[in-house]
């Protein structure tokens, strides 16, 4: 009994320096070498401070900049130090009540005529509170607001929707998306220059 | 839905194709044979024995494997536990964190040391790095290895004869570990940094927000981005069917899932072991028929399953397009379908075969909500668990767990047809059958008495987030999934309390403990038997007729069981759809 502890105690502490000590600095120098900018959170830095991470959106509620998913993180939404989803099932009337709020706040800002339907990924919330992307369709529904608040001609703000989109991997693996933070990150420089302009 | 089918036979073409050598690999490094690992890290193998004072010539009876088992199991759930309760001395601690306490570093103990990775708490806001990568990522490792050695001493059941050995423990282990799981994680969690994952030690990134907005009276200018050392145990936490994630938004985190194409292998990489292990077995009973047979006898009962779910999330929420949301699947704009709880990169299609991939191999990870999927998806979850983790179930314990149906039904068309049962030679007879028996009810048993006591106590009721029958499928849920060993969640329960800390706990280790020992103790029988030899009255069970047999068998089990608790949830909510869609529609005009 005591030679099988021993031997259980051994094997296991040896497994662990294996596991746990070796295999994750194996791969974090791999990483480091290989793939750094990917290993440190994809930052994006303007002017030398780090501004976001191209994977981790951020929350935006106003008209010149493209809005994001509706996050359910806690306290504060896009709180990317807890991530997590609002877990509302699909007949749970708050769920609906949530979902009612946002497509009247989609509306209310939106210049077209008659109510449009609004595509479904704006007035849900994402996995991980965190989504950087929205649809092709949700960046095409907010292109009439965000030109006009932002005073931008369509077919600008048309053009750089198009940069940003990335399309499913052989057309069925994964969804075509446009990167939010890139999105508006570009629309931000045009507004400093417009501001600097005037 | 075109697209969505596509997705699903590729995943499980490329898993296959991929897992066809590996099962060829692995019938090396589990034999005397020579090979290119053995060779780099033999040294390392043969020094761990030397150290431990094992002999690795040795060959244990079942008991004697079963209580190592159990021994090295507890001396990894003894250091987990320690280790994050006292994380708050230990280093690499950037963002100081404090002890998790009693009840979180028991139920974690418990849980990551069975494979079942069910998480009370969330990653990024209570634990330190030294606890994620020396405790969660190293029983990633060891407990997907205490999985596969009981499929490996399960199999020499059938290919030993008048033996009273099954195997060595140290030796199955060590192997598995070094030469399958160290080896395939390195690669993965190469990939999935080149695709975006992170992989540091750095304290959490402090951003100045592109635009400031108000919350609640506060002005919010900064974001805090949680780093870590995430991609080294996002790959063993897939290959190992763990799933407990780095983060609490588990795969749905862009730095844990960052891509379409990581999704796709993310699926694939949790099917991969489970699809080798099937392949090694027909090697080692020399009948690769049969081996295929059973990998069909999972994709019988996997791919309707899968494809139901997916159809259903993608059709999207009724009660959304009443209120004027555009659900539409179109390849071109957006994914569509039922998003609540769902990443865009990813999609619907993608997050419900992925929920039907994790909670059909004991795996607990989750790309999106399954508390907000469609009634009918959230409930294939269910039954992909309900059926015993057998399709293909977590690595080793899946096929073993399929070898005892396997069993049954062999038993149940010996009698039909009047012959003595027996399977590859070995005569089958009531102990093996009791056996097998007792592996196959011990999980029912957890989960309906389970369920009852926490619908029956203020305990259990009060965790519940959705209102109505959504909530009985939150309870059940709760239940269910650590009884099988998977982990994932209805993420709306609160599942922080003392009732379900305790009563998932047990559950946990009742069902790794009670459901795989009997298991063993059939390797052990079996091993003893002498072969027979083929007779013309011999059952051959490698044919299409006893491939939907044993199909009908695992399904019958798990139907009979559990049909009436998923009739009070999530079938009973699917009914009250058109009652909400009318209720919404009538309050909107």
């Amino acid at each position: 009994m005591i030679r099988s502890l021993r031997a259980a105690l051994i094997v296991f502490a040896l497994l662990v320096v294996a596991t746990g000590i070796v295999y994750p600095l194996l791969v974090t120098g791999l990483a480091q070498v290989l793939f750094p900018h990917q290993a440190n959170g994809s930052l994006i830095r303007e002017n030398g401070k780090v501004v976001g991470s191209r994977l981790i959106g951020q929350y935006f509620d106003q008209p010149q900049y493209f809005w994001g998913r509706p996050s359910a993180t806690d306290p504060v939404p896009y709180d990317a130090e807890n991530s997590g989803a609002s877990n509302l099932g699909p007949t749970n009337p708050e769920l609906v009540r949530h979902v009612q709020e946002r497509v009247a706040r989609l509306r209310a800002a939106d210049p077209a005529d008659g109510d449009r339907p609004v595509p479904v990924d704006l007035v849900t919330s994402s996995m991980s509170g965190l989504d950087p992307d929205i649809s092709i369709a949700a960046a095409r529904y907010q292109l009439a607001r965000v030109a006009q608040a932002g005073h931008l001609p369509e077919a600008q703000v048309a053009a750089l929707i198009q940069r940003y989109t990335r399309p499913a991997v052989l057309g069925f693996i994964g969804e075509p998306r446009v990167n939010v933070l890139e999105l508006n990150l570009a629309l931000h420089r045009l507004y400093q220059q417009q501001g600097k302009a005037k | 839905m075109n697209d969505a089918l596509l997705l699903t036979f590729t995943m499980l073409v490329v898993t296959i194709v991929l897992a066809w050598p590996l099962g060829a690999y692995m019938q090396r490094i589990f034999s005397d044979q020579s090979c290119l690992a053995k060779r780099l890290l033999g040294p390392v193998e043969h020094a761990i024995y030397a150290a431990a004072g094992v002999d690795a010539k040795a060959d244990m009876s079942w008991r004697q494997y079963a209580l190592l088992w159990i021994l090295f199991n507890l001396v990894g759930a003894v250091f987990l536990y320690l280790l994050l309760y006292f994380q708050n001395y230990l280093p690499l601690n950037p963002m100081h964190f404090g002890s998790p306490g009693v009840q979180i570093s028991f139920n974690t103990a418990a849980s990551f040391v069975s494979n079942t990775n069910w998480q009370d708490y969330g990653g990024e806001s209570t634990m330190s790095y030294v606890s994620q990568m020396l405790g969660m990522a190293v029983q990633n490792f060891l407990s997907a290895a205490s999985g596969i050695v009981l499929a490996l001493a399960m199999i020499r059941g059938f290919t030993r004869a008048e033996k009273s050995g099954i195997g060595n423990l140290w030796v199955d282990l060590v192997r598995t570990t070094l030469y399958v799981l160290l080896p395939l994680s390195v690669i993965l969690a190469l990939f999935f940094v080149e695709q975006g994952a992170i992989q540091n030690f750095a304290a959490y990134v402090h951003v100045d927000l592109i635009q400031p907005f108000l919350h609640k009276g506060q002005m919010v200018t900064q974001q805090v981005i949680a780093m870590g050392p995430v991609a080294s145990q996002e790959a063993i936490k897939l290959l190992g069917t763990n799933g407990g994630g780095f983060f609490n938004a588990n795969s749905g985190h862009p730095f844990e899932n960052p891509t379409g194409l990581t999704n796709f292998f993310q699926m694939v990489a949790i099917f991969l072991i489970p699809f080798a292990l099937v392949f090694y077995f027909g090697h080692r009973v020399k009948n690769m028929r049969l081996g295929v047979g059973i990998l069909a006898v999972m994709l019988l009962l996997f791919t309707p399953l899968a494809i139901l779910s997916q159809q259903q999330d993608l059709a999207g929420n009724p009660v959304l397009t009443t209120i004027g949301v555009d659900q539409k699947n179109t390849s071109l704009l957006a994914g569509g379908g039922n998003m609540e709880g769902v990443e865009d990169r990813i999609g619907t299609a993608g997050s419900a075969l992925f929920g039907a991939v994790a909670t059909g191999t004991s795996t607990g990870a989750a790309n999106s909500a399954y508390d907000s999927f469609m009634p009918l998806s959230g409930m294939v979850n269910l039954l992909l668990m309900q059926l015993g983790e057998v399709t293909p179930g977590g690595v080793g314990t899946g096929i073993a767990s399929m070898l005892a149906f396997v069993l049954i039904a062999v038993f149940l068309a010996g009698l039909m047809i009047g012959r003595t049962p027996e399977f590859l030679g070995k005569k089958i007879e009531s102990y093996e059958i009791k056996m097998a028996s007792l592996a196959i009810l011990v999980m029912p048993m957890l989960v309906l008495i389970g369920t009852a006591v926490a619908v029956s106590l203020p305990g259990g009721r009060d965790a519940v987030l959705n209102p109505g029958a959504h909530g009985f499928s939150e309870i059940l849920y709760a239940v269910t999934s650590p009884s099988n060993n998977n982990g994932s969640a209805f993420g709306g329960l609160n599942a922080n309390t003392t009732f379900y800390n305790l009563l998932t706990g047990l559950c946990v280790l009742l069902n790794r403990y009670l459901a795989y020992l009997p298991l063993l103790a059939i390797a052990g029988s079996l091993a003893a038997k002498r072969r027979i030899p083929a007779s013309p009255g011999t059952l051959n069970p490698a044919t299409p007729l006893f491939v939907v047999f044993t199909t009908v068998v695992v399904l019958l089990v798990g139907a009979l069981n559990f049909i009436p608790a998923l009739g009070l949830g999530p079938i009973a909510e699917q009914l009250s759809l058109p009652t909400a869609v009318h209720n919404t529609s009538s309050i909107g005009h």
